[in-house]
């Protein structure tokens, strides 16, 4: 019975990193429309970039992230004025097959610079410290930072997009880009912005995932998915929903961890499969995608 | 057909002088390729092969994402299914190769249909990764079936492949007019449905859901029905790139790249048109050729192609030369042509 409360426990802390994945996901949706199939290979490049950092100048990898999120920050707005802005329209295919043929070359570049060696940040004994709950029971310190810097970055997202002027552009330009543009405000620029902002957390979970696991260059569409699941699960528009969705796949995947090793994946994608057939909006919505 | 008015005569042309000049080179090419036993080595007639069934996976994926709307980067599902299939009614049924692969394409367009109805939930971009998560449940679910191989995969029995014919020359050459048929039959059918009353609700969903849905179109019924189609191609397509391989292994079968290059070649040769799949499939062929040795930065060069092309000219290396010069293979679209009274 323990052994169960663990792995439900541990799941809602992975469900943390997740939620984190799938934040970014949720803002350029959220303001752009535009789904980034390129959002796994963006995790594994900010990984990549704070393991040049980490090596380069020798700062732990918590350090390197005051290098890593300006970097992805400069990055994603660049990215966004000069390649995305201009596929933005009614028709869908355009963003999808330029994000989808991006996700590729980022791929294969990481691949010929990096090779397809397993790579991993390192933080010490740090890594291996735990909180003993109980007897038997146990939360690792780090699983735990990664959650609760989780829920603060969603509180914060939360207050720059309903207390900030920023956010006031981000929402304006969401629900109707002319009116915007009436009003003053340059919508290439909102939406260079929002995708800087998403990479911050992108450069964020990126680290995570180095520090949590190994990496390589191959892992990127993996973690798109789980950032996907996340997002559907929760309902578009609703950050909490998000979490929700993070923690439903992370406890789905150990819970199928437990049962069989061979069933950690497919149980998160068969809870996925389980709630779009159930409640094809998510199980928080806010907007529909339409 | 023509009908006459006072104002004058109006007939509907179906047909242009490239499509007519073309069906004569079509056929001459046609009795050619299908000549290859006799005058291709080995090595040439494993490459058309080759470029046969990724053709004919190009022009479904062009169809399901082209005409339908219906991106996905999921469908390396049914190729793998279709591999699969091949493989399980070859060792456990009597049914021989060459009929497992229309009969796998049964088996896809009926599993289809529960895979569209979680699918189709989600719109637009959110399909496309919808798709992908599909096809990576299918990969580990087949990988949990240990009848067939599990995650190491499994071998075509040497029984089954010396049924096809007792010698090599003799296998070569069947599994060659087999792929020959498959790419002509999915190019007939789908030049058939594009000319058809179907394909012109397709082409009118392609250019515009909302009128074409108030000019009585139902785009949810036409956009299931070419779903479920693609499905059974591409299923079937499966089971011939496994007959010609004779060893699966799930990561082979549902491998992401099955779709990765088809996008490539439809969006580089023109998406949309029948054309433009033919186009990307001779280019990618010709640029791999000489290209494959530098391996990663071939698929970076072909990714950027892709990336450019979306940008600067979205209908592709075909849409600029049907633009140009009014060229069209396969007419689809119907023409007014108008006399004035004598």
């Amino acid at each position: 019975m323990i052994e169960w409360v663990n792995s439900i426990l541990q799941g809602v802390l992975t469900g943390g990193l997740y939620a984190l994945f799938a934040t970014g996901l949720a803002i350029i949706f959220g303001v752009m429309r535009l789904v980034n199939i390129t959002h796994g290979d963006f995790i594994v490049l900010a990984a990549f970039v704070a393991l040049v950092v980490v090596e380069g100048t020798g700062v732990g990898p918590f350090v390197s992230l005051i290098a890593v999120i300006p970097i992805m920050a400069v990055f994603g707005y660049v990215l966004q004025r000069g390649v995305l802005n201009p596929t933005l329209g009614p028709d869908l295919l355009p963003p999808l097959l330029v994000t989808f043929g991006l996700s590729i070359v980022i791929q294969n570049l990481l691949l010929e610079v990096f090779s397809a060696d397993s790579q991993r940040l390192k933080i010490g004994a740090f890594e291996t410290l735990s909180i003993n709950l109980t007897e038997d029971l146990a939360v690792g310190v780090f699983p735990l930072i990664i959650f609760v810097t989780a829920v603060v970055l969603i509180f914060a997202i939360q207050v720059v997009f309903n207390r900030t002027s920023l956010g006031r552009a981000f929402r304006a330009t969401s629900d109707d880009p002319v009116t915007a543009q009436l009003m003053g405000i340059d919508h290439r620029h909102v939406y260079g912005l929002a995708m800087a902002l998403a990479l911050v957390l992108v450069a964020i979970a990126g680290v995570f995932l180095g520090v949590r696991t190994n990496f390589d260059p191959s892992v990127g569409p993996s973690r798109l998915l789980f950032a996907f699941e996340a997002v559907i699960m929760g309902g578009l528009g609703s950050l909490w929903g998000t979490l929700a969705g993070g923690i439903i796949l992370g406890v789905a995947q150990n819970i199928g961890a437990k049962i069989d090793p061979g069933f950690q994946i497919l149980a998160g994608h068969i809870a996925f499969l389980v709630v779009l057939a159930i409640r094809p909006n998510g199980l928080f919505p806010r907007t529909r995608d339409d | 057909m023509t009908e006459a008015t006072a104002q004058g005569r109006y007939s509907v042309i179906r047909s242009t002088r490239a499509s007519r000049g073309g069906a004569v080179a079509g056929i001459l090419l046609l009795l050619f390729l299908a000549a290859a036993p006799w005058w291709a080595d080995r090595a040439t007639m494993r490459l058309l092969v080759e470029i046969f069934y990724i053709l004919a996976l190009a022009q479904m994926w062009n169809l399901l994402a082209g005409y339908a709307g219906l991106v996905s980067v999921g469908q390396q599902a049914f190729v793998g299914l279709g591999g699969y299939m091949l493989f399980a009614l070859a060792i456990f049924t009597p049914v021989g190769a060459a009929w497992s692969i229309p009969l796998a394409g049964l088996i896809g367009a009926v599993v289809s249909l529960p895979v569209a109805f979680l699918v189709f939930r989600l719109r637009g971009h959110y399909f496309a990764i919808g798709t992908w998560v599909v096809a990576e449940v299918f990969l580990l679910g087949f990988a949990q079936i240990q009848t067939l191989g599990g995650g190491s995969g499994i071998s075509l029995p040497v029984s089954v492949v010396r049924d096809i014919a007792a010698s090599r020359s003799g296998r070569d050459a069947v599994i060659y007019l087999v792929a020959l048929a498959v790419v002509i039959c999915i190019i007939a059918i789908v030049y058939g449905l594009l000319r058809s009353r179907h394909g012109l609700a397709l082409t009118a969903i392609r250019d515009s859901e909302e009128a074409s849905a108030s000019l009585g179109v139902d785009n949810f019924r036409a956009k299931l029905m070419i779903y479920i189609f693609v499905a059974f191609g591409t299923t079937a397509i499966g089971a011939l790139i496994f007959l010609t391989k004779l060893r699966i292994s799930p990561a082979a079968a549902f491998d992401i790249n099955w779709t990765t290059t088809v996008i490539f070649i439809v969006v580089i040769g023109g998406i949309g048109t029948i054309e433009g799949p033919i186009i990307g499939t001779l280019i990618f062929f010709l640029l791999r050729e000489p290209l494959a040795q530098f391996g990663t930065w071939y698929l970076i060069l072909l990714g950027l192609v892709a990336v450019v092309i979306m940008l600067k000219a979205p209908q592709g290396i075909w849409g600029l030369v049907a633009e140009r010069w009014d060229l069209r293979f396969f007419p689809v679209q119907r023409r007014l042509r108008f006399e004035p009274p004598d």
